[in-house]
């Protein structure tokens, strides 16, 4: 019992400084509303399908911008856009944010 | 309006209705799994009922397979299989959803162009579940609208917030209508059997009053398009043809921009269809098989337009998408049209088409009354059939000289009864157009030129009661629920069209046998080339079907009936046709009874085929092919489909196109 309060406390204040730095958003608490008997789950599930995408997107992402010759930006910007949406039903406010700044470099043309 | 029919839905409704929203079944579309998982918990925290998919393929396949299903539709715009405003577009087009579109971007123009494509609303993503609870409100104000005219007070704000008190209360009279008209438009049978309302979709779901596209205004929409030529119509010009009152331009325009897209994908199904009709090439002699078809108006497929109907008309089924008044006919009457025409005209496409579409409600009526009204319901098919095109419109006028389209106005009785040709007066009057209009080409051998048979069969959309002719028969023999299930006129329509197209090619084949006047169609016009007996195997489905048509023609009395026809037929359509009508009944009689001593059932039936066979009153009607192409109908046993299995179609009978069914017109 005793273990199981402290593993609750210390996650409370785990979301709560992720909340505090700007990782998490409301979103994130909303998430965590919908999780209830019926998915009890839930959380976990999205936050792991989350992670799974992002990886996918992020590899894409890299294998756009690694080319040689001319980087093909649209495609950057089609995988930031799906990056950008799944963060942002996540919650994961921070990496939402990145993306909005990545969307504009990518339409500037940056490769930096 | 419909009421009564709604009552009975409604009723079931209502109980849904209470507990509105609750339940609301809604399919959630987005190719990323996050979004798609969050979005249907969401959904599922609303007490709705969720469907997900991450394919927009396969959310239209699930759509079409059953559209009762789903209350909303709610779709990303990004997605990888086909564009989100493409989907908006066919959903809105097809089955008169609401939809809603998601995205992460919240570009105005993007917004924008949602609203254009005619989405109920655009949310942004992250979703959250405050707007997600609203979302109900877009289903409820989509089914309010009654009147075909703009419904005005229905749709109050939208305001999201305090709707509250409005939305109760407009809700529960909307819900009442919205009911209804959600009902009328799932069920086929329609009391009215005329108005396939379906709400207008404009654009911008704000209070603007909705106009309800009936059938009757539908047809007045297509006839004012024909008119003006499909190119040349602006929805002004229209709106002022029309002569609605209450009818604004945004209106038109929205439904004709509904129309054309509707259209586009007929005439890719009509690409086809054209193929066959090249193929077919031949004349088909279009003998209006009367006998057989009882219901089945004959199908004249004109070469190779038999087969394009049927291929134009499988095609269409699958669509289902009938649900559209207009688009539904257009499609049945395009599938006949398509079918049907052409032989000679170069456009066969849009002939084929328009063969289809003009479908003229053969139903030789019998009685004459009927043939009067069977004319009526030419026009109704024809401006069915201007739905497929104006083109064919014009080719059938083009058909008229050079081919002699017969026309048969199969009043494809279907099983239905109702309408065979000659008693679905009534059914003529709704808008689908009631009989088909076979319109065999079978004279083209002897018109030279003579559009392929075109039987279009008219089914008419004979859902309604009302529309027993051919269209009825047709959506008997689909043995489609669709073509029960109201589409109304329209659908008759189109699932006549694919009956009629089976029976058409049961006939050709002289085997219509087939139950499924789909399959006996596409045969029908793979053999049109062969045979000339056009479709009107098809026809003797219908007509043996249709015990309900009165036809009139009874074919016992062959001689009766030919006359009758052929007195119908003079009257009708003064010198045209009924004299080829006549002929071909006369044909027909010796062949109906020839048929009649076989078949019991038959002979009404084909009575009322030849009834319709006479109607082919194309004469008024563009299309020229009014040749009727006899009366085959006695090749009615060839179509039987299963229902009629009594006519024992006599198949070599349907190579009777001896008839050549004096062009009508």
């Amino acid at each position: 019992m005793d273990v199981v309060n402290q593993l609750q406390r210390q996650f409370i204040d785990y979301s709560a400084s992720l909340h505090r730095e700007g990782f998490l958003d409301d979103q994130f608490t909303q998430l965590q509303k919908l999780q209830d008997d019926n998915s009890p789950d839930f959380v976990v599930e999205v936050a792991s399908l989350f992670f799974e995408d992002c990886e996918k997107l992020i590899n894409n992402m890299a294998r756009a911008l690694e080319q040689q010759q001319g980087v093909d930006f649209k495609q950057v910007d089609a995988s930031v856009h799906q990056l950008k949406g799944s963060s942002s039903s996540i919650g994961a406010m921070r990496v939402k944010d990145v993306c909005i700044a990545f969307r504009s470099f990518c339409e500037a043309q940056n490769r930096e | 309006m419909t009421m009564e029919d709604k009552m009975g839905g409604s009723n079931r409704e209502d109980e849904a209705l209470d507990r509105f929203p609750v339940g609301m079944r809604v399919l959630a579309v987005d190719d990323d799994p996050i979004c798609l998982k969050v979005l249907g918990t969401l959904l599922l925290k609303c007490q709705y009922q969720v469907t997900t998919t991450n394919q927009a393929i396969s959310a239209l396949k699930m759509l079409r397979e059953n559209r009762n299903r789903y209350d909303l539709v709610i779709s990303d715009v990004n997605m990888p299989d086909m564009d989100g405003f493409k989907l908006l577009e066919l959903v809105g087009l097809e089955m008169d959803l609401p939809v809603i579109m998601l995205s992460a971007h919240s570009d105005t123009k993007l917004v924008m162009k949602g609203i254009t494509h005619g989405a109920c609303d655009y949310l942004l993503k992250p979703v959250r579940i405050e707007e997600l609870k609203n979302i109900w409100q877009h289903v409820v104000r989509r089914k309010k609208p009654d009147s075909k005219d703009r419904v005005n007070a229905l749709n109050q704000d939208k305001a999201s917030g305090g709707i509250g008190e409005a939305v109760q209360t407009s809700t529960s009279s909307s819900d009442q209508k919205f009911n209804k008209k959600r009902k009328d438009q799932n069920e086929d049978e329609e009391d009215d059997g005329e108005d396939n309302e379906h709400e207008n979709d404009d654009p911008s779901t704000q209070k603007k009053p909705r106009v309800v596209w009936s059938v009757e205004l539908h047809r007045k929409f297509v006839a004012a398009v024909n008119h003006l030529g499909l190119d040349k119509a602006v929805p002004k010009k229209i709106l002022d043809l029309m002569n609605v009152e209450g009818l604004t331009r945004e209106n038109v325009a929205s439904h004709l921009q509904k129309y054309r897209l509707y259209l586009k994908r007929l005439s890719s199904v009509a690409t086809q269809q054209a193929n066959m009709v090249a193929a077919l090439g031949g004349k088909d002699p279009s003998y209006l098989r009367m006998g057989s078809l009882d219901g089945f108006g004959d199908f004249r497929t004109l070469t190779g337009s038999g087969r394009l109907s049927s291929a134009s008309l499988s095609s269409y089924q699958p669509s289902g998408m009938f649900g559209r008044l207009n688009s539904s006919a257009a499609l049945n009457l395009r599938g006949i049209s398509s079918g049907v025409i052409q032989q000679g005209h170069p456009q066969t496409l849009s002939n084929s088409i328009n063969g289809l579409g003009k479908i003229q409600p053969v139903g030789l009526p019998a009685n004459q009354n009927q043939n009067g009204t069977l004319f009526q319901g030419i026009p109704t098919s024809i401006e069915l059939n201007q739905l497929l095109q104006n083109k064919s419109a014009n080719h059938f006028g083009e058909l008229n000289p050079v081919n002699n389209p017969n026309v048969f106005g199969v009043a494809t009785k279907f099983p239905d009864a109702r309408m065979t040709v000659g008693s679905s007066s009534s059914s003529l009057s709704t808008p689908s157009g009631s009989p088909l209009l076979l319109q065999a080409n079978t004279q083209q051998a002897q018109h030279s030129g003579a559009f392929g048979n075109q039987s279009s069969l008219d089914v008419a959309s004979l859902n309604q009661e009302s529309f027993d002719m051919g269209v009825h028969g047709f959506s008997n023999f689909v043995d489609n629920g669709r073509c029960h299930e109201n589409w109304q006129n329209t659908v008759q329509l189109s699932s006549f069209p694919s009956n009629s197209l089976s029976t058409c090619e049961a006939f050709s084949h002289e085997q219509l046998h087939t139950n499924n006047l789909q399959e006996s169609i596409s045969w029908r016009s793979s053999h049109l080339n062969d045979n000339p007996i056009d479709l009107s195997a098809s026809m003797a489905n219908a007509v043996l079907e249709d015990s309900r048509g009165d036809m009139q023609c009874q074919i016992s009395p062959s001689n009766n009936v030919i006359h009758n026809i052929d007195y119908a037929a003079k009257q009708q359509w003064g010198e045209n046709s009924s004299f080829a009508g006549a002929d071909s009944l006369v044909a027909g009689a010796p062949y109906v009874q020839h048929l009649e001593a076989g078949k019991l059932a038959f002979n009404t039936k084909l009575r009322s085929n030849e009834d319709i066979l006479f109607e082919q009153r194309k004469p008024q009607n563009e299309f020229s092919q009014n040749n009727f192409e006899t009366l085959d109908v006695i090749s009615s046993p060839m179509i039987k489909p299963e229902q009629y299995n009594e006519t024992g179609m006599m198949e070599g009978e349907l190579g009777y196109d001896a008839f050549p069914l004096g062009s009508c017109i």
